[in-house]
């Protein structure tokens, strides 16, 4: 089954990454801008460059590649993968993280950078990040949600609703938001098809330099032709995210679409910039625990003996340990280090991002277990096997058996788990948040806004729409993830499969 | 049978003793009982007087590890170590920030807490395991694939949505039941579990509807219900009378070792609902930064855990008497 590696398949990859940073530094330079590079930012990275690795060394074995292939003719799964990317595009974008210049008031040439770090990603969104409003107001509203007092154009004062500084703020009357939302949707609209369109069209090209076809029947072909099934279904999926993408930034300019929060902040860019603390939680945990759970996984099944049973006792001594109790232990004693030593840290974005990474860490440390057992098992079984008994016998050190002969081996075992958890992952960041052992109170999460969310359900009237942008966002993130999961899981080991 | 629980309870020492010695590494290594102190009484201004005192109201004065000061064998049962982390194995749980003994404390909100659990579990695997009946009885047709449909859509809720819609829903618009707290006697306290429960249930149908199904899909894959099948057993005898006695032994696997652990109350749950429990004992301790009582829960987690594994083996040989433990 296995192909000879043919030995420069990591050429594309670096490539691409040399590409990528050429071009972010050549950027950084151009604009004058400082970049900030948190440790958060530099693992997703650092995670980024490994996946552009493993698929180029998937790409050339072909057991490896031939349960993606069969993720890939799989509509559902697809779907799903394309919203990922979507997230993940997001999450990147909102990464590069730098501190813009500060206009220089006097004479002096040094160029001071403002204290604030921002990333890309609000530069896209500035229109909807810099509109605050004082405090709560519904979604497509021109009015606070409280009253208060205002001073009327007679000059009499009356307590009333007061107008948004910036929602609706273009509106002479409230009679003519409905026309106006409708003529920006359809604008939104008609936008987001024109960039589809853009794109299939590319995409077509290509197609058509390949099958060595026309334009016009390639494009035909897409439509109608049983065999670009999927890539149909992975066009209508980036079509419907493109639309809702365009639609939101169009009326989003002028209107909250989701409202505002308690201090005033678009609930739609606090749910927007969410999707970075999700992705964080739920990809770089399992990238901590993955050394540990593949080392003492593997070294556990392979030598046996006195070695096997301290890694048995470590991981169940970690595995009894109730989690989330473990969890608050270590939050809380990471909370106390960073109260005690406030000069380590030079932003409130330092400090937010360490407790982030602190999170990650120990969730890490609570989630290995599992996958260690699991590639324990599979270690006892290998090591049996002909090809290692010769390995051995042909005197290869044990370290060499490991990384050459079994890793590769129980990569498939460690693709699915890491799938698997992900979902798990963005789920426990939201409860842990709300225990107040999750992402620090100033990081926008999903697990922030439901915990806030949690007092606004028990006003009166009702603040709803902080809690439904946190379940839209977070919903569509971990069905994707779940649906993507159960099929690369089918794809991989039928025996898993759920029938 | 004796010679091997006794045997596991005798593996589960060094267990413990390692949970012990996690537990207390995170509590006074990384963090100096000084540090703590501060913590408590605000970081800025704090007299070395204060934080002395501080730390002798609650026992935090003496030697981590070893008292040098004291002869014998004081001199390590005269630490911190000894009187924090040792006593926990005589179940003995000290003194909260408060000054209440938290061992009390336990007893007593571990009522309310399995009074939520133990019908959530039973009512809970009782719903799962029909919905579970019915979809592999279904297998193959619309009512599976849109079953599983249903599973995959409601697993990807978060809980919290779970808790707070239906504290809305059923407790706020409907006026059925109150929205939190507890009390009462007899049928009154019913009323307050009654929406804890079901929202417990609820929250836990998609994922476990979806585990025991794949359960009920693999044991009828097997021989013997092919068997039953050829006799001319109907379906649903097939179903109730091989598939389900067999699917037995996965199903303990997951539910008894989740027992013991209902003593320790649902933390979402309990916090949602103000039901004096130990999970809310567990929250209210956490975001207090009460680290004597979330001490003393991690072991007593760690406790359960292991009670629950070992009872997990036992009633294999219970349901299954071809496996005999030895």
């Amino acid at each position: 089954m296995r192909q000879v590696a043919s030995p420069s398949w990591w050429i594309k990859p670096v490539t691409i990454i040399v590409l990528v940073i050429v071009a972010l530094w050549s950027g950084f330079q151009l604009t004058g801008v400082k970049p900030v590079i948190l440790t958060t930012d530099a693992l997703l990275g650092l995670l980024v460059a490994g996946l552009l690795f493993l698929a180029a060394y998937i790409k050339q074995r072909s057991d490896l590649l031939e349960p993606w292939r069969q993720v890939s003719k799989r509509r559902i799964p697809v779907a799903a993968a394309v919203i990922l990317a979507a997230y993940a595009v997001i999450a990147m974008i909102d990464s590069v993280h730098f501190r813009v210049p500060l206009e220089s008031a006097g004479q002096d040439k040094t160029v001071h950078y403002s204290v604030e770090v921002s990333s890309l990603l609000d530069h896209f969104l500035q229109q909807i990040r810099e509109q605050d409003e004082s405090t709560y107001s519904a979604p497509f509203a021109i009015q606070l949600y409280s009253k208060e007092v205002v001073e009327r154009e007679d000059g009499t004062v009356t307590r009333d609703y007061p107008r948004l500084q910036y929602g609706g703020a273009h509106l002479q009357h409230i009679d003519e938001r409905a026309a106006d939302i409708t003529w920006r949707t359809f604008s939104g609209l008609i936008k987001g098809v024109v960039l589809w369109l853009l794109i299939v069209s590319v995409i077509a090209f290509k197609r058509s330099r390949t099958m060595r076809a026309s334009f016009g029947q390639v494009l035909l072909g897409l439509r109608n032709n049983p065999d670009a099934r999927v890539l149909r279904t992975i066009m209508y999926t980036l079509l419907v995210i493109l639309l809702l993408g365009t639609v939101a930034m169009e009326l989003g300019a002028v209107y909250h679409i989701f409202g505002t929060s308690k201090v005033g902040q678009d609930v739609f860019y606090q749910a927007v910039k969410s999707i970075r603390t999700g992705l964080v939680i739920g990809t770089l945990t399992t990238l901590v625990m993955l050394p540990f759970a593949i080392l003492l996984g593997t070294a556990a099944g392979y030598f046996r003996g006195w070695i096997d049973d301290v890694i048995q006792y470590i991981y169940t001594t970690l595995n009894s340990i109730p989690g989330v109790l473990l969890i608050a232990a270590a939050i809380l004693s990471i909370q106390v280090y960073i109260s005690n030593n406030p000069e380590l840290f030079r932003t409130a974005a330092d400090r937010a991002d360490l407790r982030l990474l602190a999170l990650c860490l120990i969730l890490g440390v609570t989630s290995w277990t599992g996958l260690c057992r699991l590639l324990r098992g599979e270690a006892l079984k290998l090591r049996e096997m002909e090809y290692i008994q010769a390995a051995r016998a042909f005197g290869v050190s044990p370290l060499t058996v490991l990384g050459r002969h079994i890793f590769p081996n129980v990569l498939h075992i460690v693709l699915i788990i890491v799938v698997l958890d992900f979902s798990g992952l963005v789920l426990a960041e939201a409860v842990l948040s709300y225990v107040g052992v999750g992402v620090d109170p100033s990081t926008i999460s999903w697990g922030n806004m439901i915990n806030s969310a949690r007092m606004e359900m028990a006003r009166e009237p009702v603040v709803w729409w902080s809690l439904l942008a946190a379940f839209c966002f977070m919903f569509a993130l971990v069905l994707a993830a779940n649906l993507f999961a159960d099929a690369v899981r089918d794809a991989f080991d039928p025996r898993m499969r759920s029938l | 049978m004796m010679a091997y629980i006794i045997r596991r309870a005798l593996y589960a020492i060094p267990i413990l003793i390692g949970v012990n010695l996690i537990t207390f590494t995170l509590f006074f290594v990384v963090n100096s009982p000084d540090d703590m102190a501060r913590l408590h009484l605000g970081v800025k201004r704090v007299t070395p007087e204060a934080i002395d005192k501080w730390k002798q109201e609650r026992g935090y004065d003496k030697p981590l590890l070893y008292n040098s000061a004291a002869g014998g064998t004081a001199s390590v049962t005269e630490t911190v170590f000894y009187d924090k982390s040792v006593r926990l194995f005589m179940l003995d749980f000290g003194q909260a920030d408060d000054g209440r003994a938290i061992g009390q404390d336990i007893r007593e909100r571990m009522w309310p807490s399995l009074a939520i659990a133990v019908p959530a579990l039973l009512v809970g695997l009782l719903v799962n395991i029909t919905f579970a009946m019915l979809l592999a009885f279904f297998r193959a047709s619309y009512i599976d694939l849109w079953g599983v449909v249903v599973c995959v859509i409601m697993m990807s809720v978060s809980t919290l949505f779970y808790i707070i819609g239906g504290q809305y829903l059923i407790g706020k618009l409907m006026n059925l039941v109150p929205i939190s707290g507890y009390g009462g006697e007899g049928i009154n306290t019913v009323r307050f579990l009654l929406l804890p429960v079901v929202i417990g249930v609820i929250s836990g149908i998609g994922s476990g509807t979806r585990w025991y199904r794949t359960v009920f899909l693999e044991e009828m894959g097997k021989d013997y219900v092919r068997t039953a099948r050829a006799k001319g057993l109907s379906e649903l005898k097939v179903l109730f009378r091989h598939v389900l006695k067999n699917a037995m032994i996965p199903i303990l696997t997951g539910v008894v070792v989740v027992i013991p652990t209902l003593f320790m109350g649902s933390l979402l749950l309990e916090s949602f609902f103000g039901v004096p429990g130990l999970g809310s004992y567990t929250i209210d301790a956490i975001q207090n930064q009460d680290f004597a009582i979330v001490r003393a829960m991690v072991f007593l987690g760690s406790v359960l855990y292991i009670l629950g594994l070992l009872l997990t083996d036992i009633s294999y040989t219970l349901v299954d008497p071809r496996i005999r433990l030895s």
